[in-house]
């Protein structure tokens, strides 16, 4: 298949040449991206947390919620979105439709279902472990929450991850909040589509190698700092 | 009484049960116990496995609510502290971990890091302040859980089963620890499933079986003259059930 | 390790800074939705800087199917809006949501299928009996079916036909104007797209240009002023700027100089 050989030409071409563009696009998906999770994780990691301390009516309907939450489609999350963000809707008066706000938004959404719901499983456990020490020391459960989200770090930084890697990898929601705007809101997933659907296979290919290879460079930075942390926390 | 060691002018408030039972999924578990505990004394938790020790150790510091009968402090709360027989420890550095229960209990933060350094020290930890405290030796572990409980100056002292997974080393690393928290006035309330160590450390003795509390009496009375057959049967070493 | 978790999440909260901060900046740019036809072909990244440099106003693009586009601006999502579908057009402003609508520039509509041809239509007079041809052959045509300005220009030319489209042969993708192609490429079916975006296709595999020519296939676009008085926050000024550049002679001679591969594909028709 040639066009798979020009495909890897192009995408080595366009990372070692720099290429302007690519840059740009990359950058402003990082950033997104990397808000997006940031947001998502303050937001996420106390209210998991908080949902595997608390017992009260209703709780397992909300972990139930959250859990299928983590399969959200994402142009349903785009959509409600769009709706919320346009002039005709509640938001409309931010303006924050068709820009980078919105996308990080849209991700906020998409990626906030996963940390808090795989984080509630991880405190959980450790809190299983922990909650007779704590209580001894008498903490209350508020309290609880800091000290049980630091010691669960080193698998809470795998589901940060996870909630990045959906981030970065969805289209369907920054598609229709961000509009795929040529140097405003381009970025490497949607431009993808824009290059597949000018039948510019190649190009659209070389992209998701280069998102491919961002990806796992990012997930091999936490993993290698996950490791030497399990090897010296034991 | 100029001994740093042996520093409250006051005793720790008495504890009473009354008629405290524990019932799970309605198969009752304890009780119903009454019991009074005074004074600065060492008392050992006695019985075979399955008779109730943690339970009742674990209602009498307030980790688990009583299904009925009361608990009371008379007059006031003391400050308390538990060690478990798996030390729970943090999972950062031993030092971190000392440190983490001072600020839990309000300590001043620039007289944190001194205090846990002296608290490592009076436990031979000093050494290993660095160290993860996950990955030290079960004996070490122990060692930090006490010094954890040191840190928190406690009125009463609850260990459960403390020694059962250790090397005889180890053992009396943490015999001769709740021997200097007595020292310094602290109200002992451990269980143990061995009569030599209750023979070294007990000044009483709360004789449990399944569930039910069977003698409490003085430590001498209790190895020499025993009231109930369970109990008799128990320090003969035969099997009670 | 602490230090260095604050160095991380200042550094994050800095780029969220920086993208608050650039939804601020460029405060002079119009929201223009469009289609995808005009956006894949090329034609915006070539005239829009021209716009810019005389004006100083951004024009960002969003590019979606007539449809979408129709309601992005229905509901004052965007400044200005470029699109083909002469009669929607008009119901827009008869409906009360734009002020002004004015012919720019046409392309046409053209057909595509495999080489061979099955249905013969490289020799047909006309587009309906091209489009009567397909239909009687029976063989595979890819529709939008995404309620495009191409779709309803397609669905308008099997009415004038006489052809009830329909049957396995007849297949609604529900896609862009690109993916449309991929598609009817992957499948050897006929497919109908305008010039634009065909000539600057990249991937046609075993299409071919068989059908083009006949006026009825004339692809008319418009621009549209939105109205003030339904979206006041608009920025009304901006917009009448573009929409009068692209009429004016400079604009409409950008469009007439644009080309790919040394072909024209808009021809300026501004009254």
């Amino acid at each position: 298949m040639s066009s798979d050989a020009s495909a890897l030409t192009t995408a080595l071409s366009l990372i070692l040449g720099f290429d302007p563009t690519l840059m740009e696009i990359v950058a402003l998906s990082l950033r997104v991206s990397l808000v997006a999770v940031l947001l998502a994780a303050v937001i996420g990691l106390p209210l998991g947390a908080a949902l595997a301390l608390w017992r009260f009516p209703g709780r397992g309907a909300l972990v139930v919620a959250l859990n299928a939450l983590m399969g959200l489609p994402p142009v349903v999350a785009g959509l409600c979105v769009y709706l919320l963000l346009s002039r005709a809707g509640p938001l409309g008066e931010l303006g924050l439709l068709f820009t980078p706000g919105a996308m990080v938004v849209a991700q906020v959404i998409l990626v906030l279902p996963i940390i808090a719901a795989l984080a509630r499983q991880q405190v959980e456990e450790l809190h299983q472990e922990y909650h007779e020490q704590l209580t001894s020391l008498g903490l209350s459960r508020l309290r609880m929450i800091p000290t049980l989200l630091w010691d669960a770090r080193l698998g809470l930084v795998t589901v940060i991850l996870a909630g990045f890697g959906r981030a970065s990898a969805e289209v369907g929601a920054v598609m229709i909040v961000g509009g795929n705007i040529d140097g405003v809101t381009r970025v490497m997933t949607t431009a993808i589509v824009l290059e597949t659907s000018k039948g510019n296979l190649a190009l659209a290919l070389g992209l998701g190698i280069v998102l491919l290879g961002l990806v796992a460079l990012v997930n091999a930075a936490a993993y290698l700092v996950g490791e030497t942390a399990r090897r010296r926390l034991g | 009484m100029n001994d740093l060691t042996a520093r409250f002018v006051t005793e720790p408030p008495a504890q009473s049960l009354k008629g405290v039972s524990f019932t799970h999924r309605g198969q009752r578990l304890l009780g119903p116990v009454d019991l009074r505990l005074t004074g600065c004394k060492r008392t050992l938790v006695m019985g075979p496995n399955g008779a109730g020790k943690s339970l009742l150790m674990r209602l009498a510091h307030g980790l688990l609510p009583a299904t009925q009968g009361q608990l009371r402090w008379e007059g006031r709360t003391p400050r308390q502290a538990m060690v478990f027989q798996r030390p729970v420890l943090l999972k950062r550095s031993a030092l971190a971990n000392l440190v983490y229960a001072l600020a839990v209990n309000g300590t001043p933060r620039r007289q944190r890091k001194a205090r846990a350094r002296e608290a490592l020290a009076r436990f031979g930890l000093s050494h290993l302040e660095r160290r993860p405290a996950r990955v030290l030796s079960g004996g070490e572990q122990q060692r930090l859980a006490l010094a954890r409980a040191w840190l928190l100056d406690p009125e009463v002292l609850f260990l459960d089963e403390p020694t059962s997974a250790l090397d005889p080393a180890a053992i009396l690393a943490v015999e001769s620890a709740v021997q200097e928290f007595h020292a310094r006035g602290v109200r002992i309330l451990m269980s143990s499933h061995d009569l030599h160590q209750a023979r070294r450390l007990a000044d009483e003795v709360l004789f449990l079986n399944a569930g039910r509390l069977i003698e409490h009496t003085d430590a001498v009375t209790f190895f020499t003259a025993p009231a109930s057959n369970e109990a008799r049967a128990f320090i003969r070493g035969e099997l009670v059930l | 390790m602490q230090y260095k978790a604050r160095i991380a999440l200042t550094a994050i909260g800095l780029m969220g800074l920086s993208l608050a901060a650039q939804a601020q900046d460029g405060e002079k740019y119009i929201t223009l939705a469009s289609t995808t036809s005009t956006e894949n072909s090329g034609l915006f990244d070539a005239i829009i800087p021209q716009f810019t440099d005389k004006t100083g106003i951004e024009v960002r693009v969003v590019a979606v199917g007539t449809g979408q586009a129709f309601e992005i601006a229905r509901r004052g999502d965007a400044d200005s809006l470029l699109v083909h579908d002469t009669a929607g057009e008009k119901q827009f402003v008869e409906e009360g949501y734009g002020t002004e609508r004015a012919d720019v520039m046409y392309n046409d509509f053209v057909l595509m299928g495999p080489e061979d041809d099955p249905a013969g239509i490289a020799d047909a007079e006309t587009v309906a009996e091209a489009m009567r041809l397909i239909a009687e052959a029976e063989a595979p045509f890819a529709s939008r079916g995404d309620d495009s300005g191409t779709n309803r220009a397609e669905l308008r030319l099997w009415d004038a036909a006489g052809v009830e489209p329909g049957g396995d042969w007849y297949r609604e993708l529900g896609s862009g104007m690109g993916p449309t192609l991929n598609t009817a490429a992957g499948m050897d079916a006929y497919v109908m797209s305008d010039r634009a975006t065909w000539v600057a296709f990249e991937n046609p595999q075993n299409l071919e240009l068989l059908f083009a020519g006949d006026e009825a296939l004339f692809n008319q676009y418009g621009s549209l002023l939105i109205s003030k008085e339904r979206h006041p926050h608009l920025k009304h000024d901006l917009a009448e700027q573009w929409h009068e550049w692209l009429l004016s002679e400079e604009g409409q001679s950008a469009i007439g100089d644009f080309d790919v591969n040394g072909q024209q594909l808009f021809f300026p028709n501004a009254d």
